[in-house]
């Protein structure tokens, strides 16, 4: 329990723990009501009680009486197993969870939102889904997103592959949505796929009636079903409950805080729309890869000591040679405007790659793409060996650094693979539309 | 009348009012509603989930069984990222909780030490996040009443719902102006055993809340009311508007009970059943003069067992078994039932009525009901009705019903179920000092019954005068123009008391009255230059035709005359009447003075005309 100080002695000097039934009496007041642990750890006054009326309140045991009315069970969130009819007219769909927000409930201990949901738990929550496919659920991981780390990039590609040699028609992961465009790219390097691959997640959490994760989870399925054999990020397109985007997972950005329709494609469009799990290309000129038989290709050697560094006026060098001087194997930097950095830092950007460490430039400016051709600095920057990332994301051009160096430690190989196109990362022209959509 | 004490009336009273807060409870965003056309709309759909306990709620459930879209309607400037459930919630607004603080101490009532808010899932559409924001601010309080003590058992602090504007094509229509403007929800113990105790306690529930900072107006303050008898079941009859309508819905209430439960004793007797299965009687109708029916993709129908002639029993005035069944069916989005005791009628002829009953195989004693709509809707109608008359041969569903104008009450959804609770994770908990709670407590504002007996003895007005200036809310004008005037109070007071109502009543419109405008009419008084009587027809003139004070005194011709000028009018009275005054003499003022107060009515006081006429009459004797 988190309580502390005078409440834990007080509570067990009265032989009480969480979820007993409690009388409490003050001075002229008395509450009965289930004890409940509190969320923050430091409190020492103020008890937890769940009331009859279901409302939860906090009481001074300062001058109070308890009194145990009652053991109560600790509740529990459990539910009794699913069961699912094998039929083989449908497409065994699978759903990787992660943990995050598309798979969280409230947490009795802590009273927080929190990544609990198996796989299976979004079927019970979405028993439509199994109208649309055969599905079967796996929880890879129990995380936020933002703890993710390129080691578990790894195991979930390994995950995937693995769904997919088993015969899966298509792939759903679920995954926090904070760096779920991290994921998305990673795993867009590390898997050649003959199906789907599609990421989602809720920006409100699933255990609230309006949840986006019911129209993503509805839509991800039709997705994985669809002939867009690619790795994918299928989220809300708008903030209405009525069609998704599928993106591309290597052109895809979280790009509001809060709001559902937080994804959006860069310097691209969405490869397609997802309304009532019809699926619609949404520019024909946008080619995709298609579904075609096969095993899928795994690439998964990586190097996770890449550093991705922000430029910034006043900027200083230890920055960047704090990196080079711990053994940091790559640099991206996310400079200024056209892919700049100070002057300043340009020695420093040289010193590692001197020292055989790529430095990749991209731009904070997330819309365009790189040219150090323009500005004398710019042109410094190139004579000094930095690589230009081109159109792609920084997120995109870190994560393709840190499997770039996985495949390959030559300097010159490096800045090759970083300008070849592997997974739709790099677009060669610069389309007028895609700009702020 | 019914025997309210035998039949254990249990009544229960529950108060929303609105805070006159400058922000929302949850967001920045004022509280103010919007008549303009939205700016755009979201759509959005709701679902039933789990609760921290793992169970889903039952009214939860039926609402998500209804599959409603909802629409909600919104703004640019006046919308925001939190209303539209695109953004975690603002901290709470600390006014509001103050302000339910000065309630709850009004009403006696013990302050939790800590406020936690909660989410109550509510997913027919009225709250974007699909859960109402809410908190206990205190309990255990009391009131006292002619009928005995009132226990308050609970107020909580929690967020308006959006406001419901209609349909369209199948989606529910919202506006998210009234979502999240703060409202305290005040409930009384259910021990309430006379209707009239009922209303005294809504009435100075309403008087303690309108001494403190709270909205004005239609829809600011809404009474729920609970019913319950001893066999029959509790209900929550929502949106009671007019207090003097409460005893007239309880009445109603208890009838509807005490039939049902005849219903039930009756049906038992018959040993009554109700079968699972749809009938297809669309084939009946080929040819049908009903025009509700010959237009429906389908009709169906079920067989109640032994139901006959009770459907059509009265419940309420005016309102039938039928009607219940029907509010049941009117949830899954038809627009009515028919049944056979009412039929043949409504175009359904005699020869389709004994078709339907040959077709599903019913005797006389048995009854059918039909649904005509698309096939989705119709079944899911019927099926509830099934289940509504299931419930009948057993016992009185605990519903919450809507009131209506007429002091019946209609089927809404059932009552919710404790689980419905959860706590909201976006808002840390507030801890409410010692220190806070005493410094509300002394400055508390002055409530109506003191503020009553003060004014009385400041202003040296009658009892019945201040009670009434205290009753329509106008104590706090009558102080304020007095400090500003000089007239004596009792006019003042009952111009405010009673002149406004009367114009209210007279049908003018009394928006326009607002302090500074009867300030100025009453200046004109205190001037001289009208008369006491004249001021009722110039608030009138204001009202109709928007002139000020000065402007409607000279339209009606309301400036007081000199002395002079009535001395002339009372001469000319007088001359013109020689005959009469001889004839009667001092015995011709009455008649005489009731023609000068015609001719001069609001333009000279009673008093002088009296005066100028006594001296004319005495000079002519």
């Amino acid at each position: 329990m988190n309580y502390r100080g005078a409440a834990r002695k007080f509570l067990e000097s009265s032989g009480i723990s969480i979820g007993d039934i409690i009388k409490i009496t003050t001075n002229d007041v008395f509450y009965e009501g289930m004890l409940l642990d509190r969320a923050d750890s430091k409190e020492e006054k103020n008890l937890v009680l769940k009331l009859d009326s279901g409302y939860n309140i906090g009481v001074d045991i300062t001058e109070a009486t308890i009194e145990l009315v009652g053991k109560g069970e600790k509740p529990k969130i459990e539910l009794p197993p699913l069961e699912i009819k094998e039929e083989d007219e449908k497409p065994n769909v699978s759903i990787l969870s992660t943990g995050g927000t598309v798979a969280s409930i409230i947490d009795y201990k802590t009273g927080a939102v929190h990544p609990a949901f198996t796989a299976e738990d979004f079927l019970r929550a979405t028993p439509e889904l199994l109208d649309y496919a055969m599905i079967k659920g796996e929880a890879i991981f129990n995380i936020l997103s933002e703890n993710m780390k390129p080691e578990y990039w790894v195991k979930l590609a390994r995950s995937i592959a693995d769904e997919v040699n088993n015969g899966a028609y298509g792939v759903v992961v679920a995954h926090g949505t904070d760096t779920m465009h991290y994921t998305s790219a990673a795993l867009s390097f590390m898997l050649d796929t003959p199906v789907p691959v599609v990421l989602t997640g809720a920006q409100r959490s699933s255990d609230r009636p309006s949840s986006d994760a019911f129209l993503n989870l509805m839509s991800s399925v039709a997705a994985a079903k669809s002939d867009i054999a690619e790795v994918v990020v299928c989220m809300h397109a708008t903030e209405n409950d009525s069609y998704s985007y599928i993106h591309r997972g290597t052109k895809v950005r979280k790009m509001h805080t809060s709001r559902r329709d937080t994804f959006r494609s860069i310097n691209t469009a969405p490869i397609a729309k997802v309304k009532e799990g019809k699926i619609k290309v949404v520019d024909k000129n946008l080619e995709y890869k298609e579904r075609r038989d096969g095993p899928i290709k795994l690439r998964d050697s990586i190097e996770p000591k890449v550093a991705f560094i922000k430029s910034y006026p006043g900027i200083f060098n230890e920055s960047i040679d704090y990196y080079v001087d711990k053994g940091y194997k790559g640099i991206v930097i996310e400079g200024t405007g056209l892919g700049h950095c100070p002057e300043d830092v340009i020695p420093s950007l040289e010193r590692a790659v001197d020292s055989k460490i790529p430095v990749v430039m991209t731009s904070q400016c997330i819309y365009g793409r790189i040219n150090m051709n323009v500005y004398s600095t710019g042109r410094k920057l190139i004579s000094a060996g930095v690589i230009s990332g081109l159109d792609m994301l920084s997120e995109t051009a870190y994560v393709k650094l840190i499997w770039t160096l996985g495949q390959t430690e030559d300097l010159g190989e490096v800045a090759r693979i970083m300008h070849t196109n592997i997974a739709g990362e790099i677009e060669d022209t610069s389309s007028l539309q895609h700009f702020l959509i | 009348m019914f025997d309210y004490e035998k039949l254990g009336l249990k009544m229960g009273l529950e108060i929303h009012q609105q805070l006159d807060t400058n922000q929302k409870l949850f967001c920045g965003c004022s509280c103010n509603l919007e008549d303009k056309k939205p700016d755009f709309n979201i759509l959005r759909n709701l679902r039933p989930t789990q609760s921290e306990l793992g169970e889903i709620d039952r009214a939860a459930f039926e609402e998500a069984r209804r599959k409603l879209k909802f629409i909600y309607e919104a703004y640019n400037h006046d919308t925001c990222l939190v209303e539209a459930d695109e953004e975690p919630p603002n901290p709470l607004n600390l006014q509001a909780l103050e302000l339910s603080l000065v309630i709850a101490s009004l009403l006696n009532m013990k302050v939790v030490d800590e406020f936690y808010t909660m989410r109550k899932q509510v997913i027919d559409g009225s709250n974007t996040g699909g859960f109402q924001r809410t908190g206990l601010v205190a309990t255990d309080g009391h009131l006292d009443t002619d009928y005995g003590k009132v226990i308050i058992e609970n107020l909580c602090l929690e967020e308006d719902a959006a406001r419901r504007i209609g349909h369209k094509k199948g989606a529910i229509v919202f506006r998210l102006d009234r979502l999240g403007i703060p409202l305290v929800e005040i409930t009384t113990s259910p021990s309430m055993k006379h209707p009239q105790q009922v209303k005294e306690v809504a009435y100075q529930i309403g008087q303690v809340l309108r001494s403190t900072k709270v909205k004005r107006g239609i829809g600011t303050i809404r009474q729920d009311l609970n019913i319950s008898i001893k066999d029959g079941a509790r209900v929550e009859v929502k949106g009671v508007q007019d207090l003097d309508l409460m005893p007239q819905m309880v009445e109603n209430e208890v009838q509807r009970q005490v039939e049902l439960l005849e219903i039930r004793d009756e049906l038992q007797n018959r040993n009554a059943t109700v079968e699972n299965g749809l009938y297809d009687v669309g084939g009946i109708f080929k040819d049908t003069k009903s025009k509700i029916i010959s237009k429906s993709e389908s009709v169906l129908a079920i067989k109640l067992n032994g139901f006959s002639g009770l459907i059509g029993r009265e419940i309420q005035p005016g309102r039938r078994f039928g009607t219940e069944l029907a509010g049941y069916a009117k949830k899954m989005g038809v627009s009515g039932i028919f049944h056979s005791d009412e039929l043949p009628a409504y175009g359904i002829s005699e020869v389709e009525v004994a078709a339907v009953f040959d077709f599903v195989g019913a005797s006389d004693e048995d009854a059918f009901v039909l649904v005509a709509d698309r096939e989705e809707k119709a079944q899911n109608a019927l099926q509830e009705v099934q289940r509504r008359a299931k419930i009948a041969i057993n016992e009185i569903p605990e519903e919450t019903r809507k009131a209506l104008p007429d002091g019946n009450t209609e089927y809404l959804r059932p009552l919710p179920t404790a689980s419905r609770m959860y706590v909201e994770t976006d808002i840390p908990t507030i801890k409410i000092s010692k220190e806070l709670l005493s410094e509300i407590k002394s400055n508390l504002p002055e409530l109506p019954k003191d503020k009553k007996i003060r004014i009385m003895e400041e202003y040296d007005l009658s009892e019945d005068l201040a009670s009434q200036l205290v009753r329509v809310d106008k104590a706090s004008d009558f102080e304020e123009l007095m400090k500003e005037i000089t007239i004596d109070p009792t006019t003042v007071a009952s111009t405010l008391a009673y002149t406004l109502k009367e114009l209210k009543r007279d049908g003018h419109d009394i928006d326009k009255l607002n302090i500074v405008i009867i300030k100025n009419t009453f200046n004109l008084l205190q001037e001289g230059k009208i008369s006491k009587e004249a001021v009722p027809k110039i608030l009138i003139g204001i009202c109709e035709e928007g002139h000020s004070p000065e402007e409607a005194a000279r339209k009606y011709d309301l400036i007081m005359l000199s002395e002079k000028e009535i001395e002339k009018i009372i001469h000319e009275i007088v001359s013109s009447n020689k005959k009469m005054i001889e004839e009667r003499g001092s015995g011709a003022m009455g008649p005489l003075m009731g023609m000068a107060m015609k001719k001069l009515k609001g333009k000279a006081e009673g008093k002088l005309v009296n005066k100028l006429l006594k001296e004319k009459l005495q000079n002519k004797l």
